[in-house]
């Protein structure tokens, strides 16, 4: 028999079997169902499922499910805060631990809350009402999107009806990246090659040397982007890093379970990527995989410069553009927000003084939240304007307006081309 | 178990997402569908919602419905009076979020397909089937079988779970 991927692993002890073969329907049990404000839709719909039955609603295991806001924090709206307190008022009748509020002790957005808070372990089923769920990836889990009905039902019963295990792509990534490139120019670029939908239904397993060397907070980014190649999800194999982080950033106890690929796992493609020879690369309106080197667009003109979401507002990403930004000044033709990924994030940042160098270089320090990045809570743009943006998304419109244009690049372009009001290569 | 559609077809291109098919600034006032309907593809085309008929079908291209997981991409169409989307391929979130909303997704090969051209649609047997009258033309397209099937056919996943009696663990 042939072996199996870390995906196929995990769905297989998920469902009790000893094995399972890619193309299965299965019913994994879920380890963590995580939602945001989009809580208050799965409630409608878990009560939904009752209505007409003598059952009061109650949730599988609320030791299991974890809600944090950060789409719209603190509330914009008297709409988004009464939804706010439906949701509190939930989670104190269920009984849900997990919740994370709108607090700079604990709050931040739900990516970046479940991995420092270690509710992320290898091997675990994980699903959120959010598509960037891939992101729990890089901890060796296997962590995808659904939406709030489907989570609905989760909630009720503990485990995701009919998934079908899915095909894996293998990226082999190898050597030692350049000074000024890093994981989102990995990503970024592999999204290029694979395009926005070259791995709708499959997993994308990352592997090589590069991954090896890197951070967790590396392979956070390249999980969380994975979905942008419209894959299920992403994951890295866990390893000694894994249980570095687990163990000293998010404090986990206990026994981790290493999932790794069988030796003779089957992959539907391999794709090598060489990391010393890669540029720092930029999405360019309105594709996520209209993927260019920055020299093919240094000199655009930009008018909003965005540090932060799930995918580029960690601590290192901070230092990053700290470093550049240090004693110097944000050009007067642009105007640059920084949203750090999460309070710990902020707080941190704040300790080591990144944040005085972003604010004192002209940087606005926002509070951590993901509203700006899909446009609906703070940092809209105007008509006409240009951004360049450590989101995710570039589509017409997303940035919360049809008629400006986002690009996507690493905290490094982003901190560079801060300098200068258009896009620059860092390593000049 | 068969399901029959019928209706008229709304051709668009390919990679239309989550945000296209409705923008979130509009999830900002209301998450009401009767009145998100409005805008529905406004990005794409601002007067797409206000030529929508009842039981017109949208016809696309490759990659329909990625980005974003929100569900109300579904509902939305749905509330607009479309049963069923054909697309070349789906992202997985949105094909799923369709199921669970009794939204038939359908993936053929759509380019022959044009706007206005009336399509009769079969699925439940080894293929779907896609009859285009207006061309003549039929293609086939990728089965939705088991528990998908019943899903659609008990209208979406709330009432698959009341009807299959599957409340707890």
């Amino acid at each position: 028999m042939s072996g199996m991927t870390i995906t196929q692993k995990i769905l297989a002890r998920a469902t009790g079997r000893a094995s399972v073969a890619v193309g299965d329907i299965v019913e994994p049990a879920v380890d963590l169902a995580m939602s945001h404000e989009n809580a208050a839709l799965v409630m409608n719909q878990f009560e939904e499922i009752f209505k007409g039955t003598s059952l009061t609603p109650t949730v599988w295991d609320p030791s299991k499910i974890a809600i944090v806001f950060d789409h719209r924090v603190p509330a914009e709206s008297s709409k988004t805060a009464t939804n706010q307190k439906k949701v509190r008022e939930f989670v104190r009748a269920q009984r849900i631990a997990r919740f994370h509020d709108v607090r700079g002790d604990e709050g931040g957005i739900c990516h970046q809350v479940l991995a420092e808070s270690g509710y992320d372990r290898p091997g675990s089923v994980i699903v959120g009402t959010d598509s960037h769920t891939t992101t729990h990836g890089a901890l060796g889990a296997f962590a995808f999107g659904i939406g709030a009905t489907e989570m609905a039902a989760v909630w009720a019963l503990g485990r995701v009806l009919n998934v079908e295990v899915p095909a894996t792509i293998k990226v082999v990534v190898s050597g030692d990246l350049a000074p000024w490139v890093g994981p989102k120019d990995i990503i970024l670029s592999l999204i290029g090659r694979l395009t926005a939908e070259g791995a709708n239904f499959r997993v994308i397993e990352f592997h090589g040397d590069t991954i090896e060397w890197m951070n967790t907070s590396g392979r956070l980014v390249l999980c969380n982007m994975a979905v942008e190649a419209g894959a299920t999800s992403g994951i890295v194999p866990a390893d000694d890093e894994t249980v570095r982080f687990l163990r000293s950033e998010a404090a986990v106890t206990g026994e981790l379970d290493l999932v790794c690929a069988d030796p003779g796992a089957e992959y539907e493609e391999v794709v090598e990527i060489n990391a010393a020879t890669l540029a720092p690369q930029v999405a360019c309106p309105h594709s996520v995989d209209h993927v260019q080197p920055v020299t093919a667009v240094e000199g655009r003109r930009i008018h909003q410069i965005v540090i932060g979401s799930c995918t580029n507002g960690r601590l290192d990403d901070l230092e990053t553009a700290a470093r550049i930004l240090r004693g110097r000044r944000v050009s007067r033709d642009v105007r640059m927000l920084v949203f750090p990924a999460s309070w710990r994030v902020y707080r941190e940042a704040m300790e080591r003084g990144y944040l005085a160098d972003l604010v004192e270089a002209g940087a606005v320090v926002m509070n951590p939240g993901c509203g700006c990045c899909l446009g609906i809570h703070q940092g809209a743009l105007g008509d006409g304007e240009v951004a360049l943006s450590t989101t995710n998304r570039n589509f017409k419109g997303r940035m919360g307006n049809p008629n400006a244009e986002v690009y996507l690049c690493s905290p490094a372009v982003a901190a560079a081309s801060a300098l200068t009001g258009t896009i620059s290569d860092p390593r000049y | 178990m068969t399901i029959a559609l019928e209706g008229r077809a709304r051709r668009l291109g390919d990679n239309i997402n989550t945000d296209y098919i409705i923008a979130s600034t509009r999830k900002r006032d209301t998450l009401d569908e009767s009145v998100l309907k409005r805008y529905l593809l406004e990005t794409v085309d601002p007067s797409f919602a206000a030529s929508v008929r009842p039981r017109d079908l949208v016809v696309a291209g490759r990659n329909f419905g990625c980005g974003s997981a929100m569900e109300v991409a579904a509902t939305v169409i749905v509330a607009a009076g479309i049963k069923g989307v054909l697309a070349r391929s789906f992202s997985r979130t949105f094909y799923r979020n369709a199921i669970n909303n009794g939204l038939v997704p359908i993936e053929c090969e759509t380019a022959d397909i044009r706007e206005g051209d009336r399509l009769e649609i079969q699925l439940g047997g080894p293929v779907v089937t896609v009859a285009d009258t207006s061309t003549g033309q039929t293609v086939t397209g990728t089965a939705v079988t088991g528990i998908m099937l019943e899903i659609l056919e008990s209208g979406g996943l709330v009432p698959y779970l009341r009807r299959a009696g599957r409340f707890h663990v």
